[in-house]
């Protein structure tokens, strides 16, 4: 009876200055009982497993063309089939995976770091220096953004690191915005002109008292950012202006698909599929972060 | 308030020309010359003084500011200078030729996208928990999980090549616009189902609501008439929000259904190097960014009365 009581989830003080371990654990109770995020975070495990264990679990070589394969359908051995020039597919999916994790979670990591340092410098000085950012922040919000991401990757000559650094490059908006209200709010608190008072330097102040509090909605948009990542990286790619060919990438996949989509309709099915499964993987973690860090913003 | 629009107006154009010196920086720094890309490597003998005949007379030679200032002009005469690849093409023509093609495939989109998805996010806030709220609440998440790509892919396999139901590329008939609207609206009616769903609910548990409905009105009235009404501000504001991703939909679509509009214009003169036409594409796309941005604001303020007063 006391044990069950103890399970209630007990709405947190709003303390946000102290984030302490019990705080996260909270967390961490929230985000349990929420039955689609485990499903998702399972989902890219597993799918984090596959990429990192590619060569030990495909025993076939993704750049091969096996001669007499072209566009062959599935078969036990080949359970995906080969695509048009006589590659296995399974092994181009499974590969893929790797490119699109590396871009998913490489571009999230610039566009966080970006971002996070932008919104800070933007909310914590105010005044004209905040004012430049904040244009800068609107411009990028409002602008098709796989328009940009075309231009640059044609000036920049497509590869995986200029896919890459040009999505963290111009995805960092969202994270400016959102670190920017949260650094003004928190500059006018009370523990930070405390530490302003006491002669702490400001940069250590907005990295040792301010960032660890708005750690929380940060985290959220990542996780929820790195759907749409993959699916620019794909887009790109299916446009010919990202991962270039040989390497195996979902869109790249789809793309040779589709030149031969009446002949061999089965090269278009799974890559889209993956991305789409790992998209939704990572939306329903990032909803399920979002109740349990920030049970505030639940819908 | 009008304050407010002058304002607005003057940060928007700020917006309009930082976008088109960016762009015109980038494509500039773009590898590989137009000229040579036009004359075809080798095919044709050509020598440097003839390279540099045919770049002074597209002002090539120039110094980059003045490039810059000519294309500017060009563009506030509504000219937009000439495309570098398609001789004697003016920019304006090809963008008059593919525009209201865009223009309809995007109008159609977003009118089916609302005509479904409103109806069906107020149903299921009115009814929530049910079974319907349910599926639509994961059709929705499933829906924005999905790459438009392969939806336009997996439809043009199934519903023209297998079912023959609809040609599988261009527009010659009627039937050929099904498919790219229902991809296109596809996108949109997850995002606005979900908001309108999330709107409702919010507006319902408000205390003007309530008034309406302890004063006896029928339920039917008070969700029509009181809720919904004030729901549809945050939808108006997604959907202003939204123009620009819908433009990055167009492309992909444009592409995959071999339709000449403004987003396959967009990626073959990207591919063929053709600086006119590309940074032209890029500064229409902020201007009507900004203008989708500013209607959004002033519907706002217009459809809020509370906003309007605050606003005087």
């Amino acid at each position: 009876m006391t044990a069950a009581r103890l399970e209630t989830p007990v709405t947190a003080p709003p303390a946000r200055a102290t984030q302490n371990r019990s705080e996260w654990m909270q967390a961490w109770r929230r985000f349990r009982a929420n039955r689609a995020a485990l499903v998702g975070l399972l989902f890219i495990l597993v799918v984090c497993v596959a990429a990192l264990l590619a060569q030990v679990i495909i025993p076939y070589d993704p750049t091969f063309s096996y001669p007499g394969m072209r566009g062959t359908g599935p078969s036990p051995a080949h359970p995906l089939g080969f695509d048009h020039i006589g590659r296995d597919l399974l092994a181009r999916v499974v590969y893929g995976a790797r490119v699109a994790l590396l871009v998913g979670l490489g571009a999230t990591v610039i566009s966080v770091a970006l971002g996070v340092l932008i919104g800070a410098i933007s909310g914590y000085f105010g005044g004209w220096v905040d004012t430049i950012l904040s244009r800068i922040v609107d411009t990028l919000m409002a602008f098709p953004l796989l328009a940009l991401l075309i231009v640059l990757a044609a000036v920049l000559g497509p590869s995986l690191s200029t896919t890459i650094l040009v999505i963290g490059a111009t995805t960092w908006a969202r994270f400016a915005r959102v670190v920017r209200a949260d650094v003004m709010a928190l500059s006018k608190s009370d523990f930070v002109i405390a530490a302003r008072a006491s002669g702490v330097a400001d940069f250590r102040i907005i990295f040792r008292h301010i960032l660890p509090n708005v750690l929380g909605p940060v985290i959220v948009i990542a996780t929820l950012g790195v759907g749409s990542i993959i699916i620019l990286e794909s887009s790109l790619s299916f446009l010919g202006l990202g991962i270039q060919p040989p390497t195996a990438s979902w869109g790249g996949t789809l793309a040779d698909g589709r030149s031969l989509i009446r002949q061999f309709p089965h090269i278009t099915f799974f890559p889209g599929m993956m991305i789409f499964f790992t998209v939704l993987a990572f939306n329903l973690l990032g909803d399920g972060l979002r109740d349990a860090l920030d049970p505030r913003q639940r819908a | 308030m009008l304050n407010y629009i002058v304002s607005r107006v003057i940060q928007g154009a700020l917006v309009i020309f930082l976008i088109s010196v960016a762009t015109f920086i980038i494509m500039r720094m773009m590898p590989g010359d137009p000229v040579r890309m036009l004359l075809g490597e080798g095919s044709i003998q050509i020598t440097e003084a003839q390279i540099d005949a045919i770049k002074a007379k597209w002002g090539l030679d120039r110094p980059y500011h003045e490039q810059y200032l000519i294309w500017a002009g060009s563009m506030l005469r509504g000219e937009f200078g000439e495309s570098l690849i398609r001789r004697g093409v003016t920019v304006r023509d090809m963008l008059a030729e593919a525009m209201p093609v865009t223009a309809y495939l995007n109008l159609m989109a977003i009118g089916v996208a609302l005509l479904l998805a409103l109806p069906a996010g107020i149903l299921a806030a009115v009814r929530r928990n049910s079974i319907f709220d349910y599926l639509l609440t994961l059709g929705s998440t499933a829906g924005a999980a999905l790459p438009n790509f392969w939806v336009g892919l997996v439809a043009i396999i199934v519903f023209a090549l297998w079912l023959r139901w609809v040609p599988p590329f261009g527009l010659k008939s009627w039937d050929g616009y099904i498919l790219p609207v229902a991809v296109l609206a596809l996108g949109e009616m997850a995002i606005f189902a979900r908001v309108m769903r999330g709107a409702t609910i919010e507006v319902l548990s408000q205390d003007y609501v309530r008034t309406a409905t302890a004063k006896g009105l029928a339920p039917r009235v008070v969700v029509l008439r009181h809720a919904v009404r004030n729901a549809l501000l945050p939808v108006v504001t997604v959907i202003g929000f939204r123009i620009a991703f819908l433009f990055s939909g167009t492309i992909i679509v444009e592409n995959i259904f071999a339709i000449p509009g403004i987003g396959r214009l967009f990626i073959d003169s990207v591919f063929r190097i053709d600086y006119q036409v590309v940074q032209s594409i890029v500064v229409l796309l902020a201007v009507l960014v900004v203008i989708a941005n500013l209607i959004t604001d002033l519907v706002y303020a217009l459809v809020d009365p509370r906003l309007r007063t605050v606003g005087r």
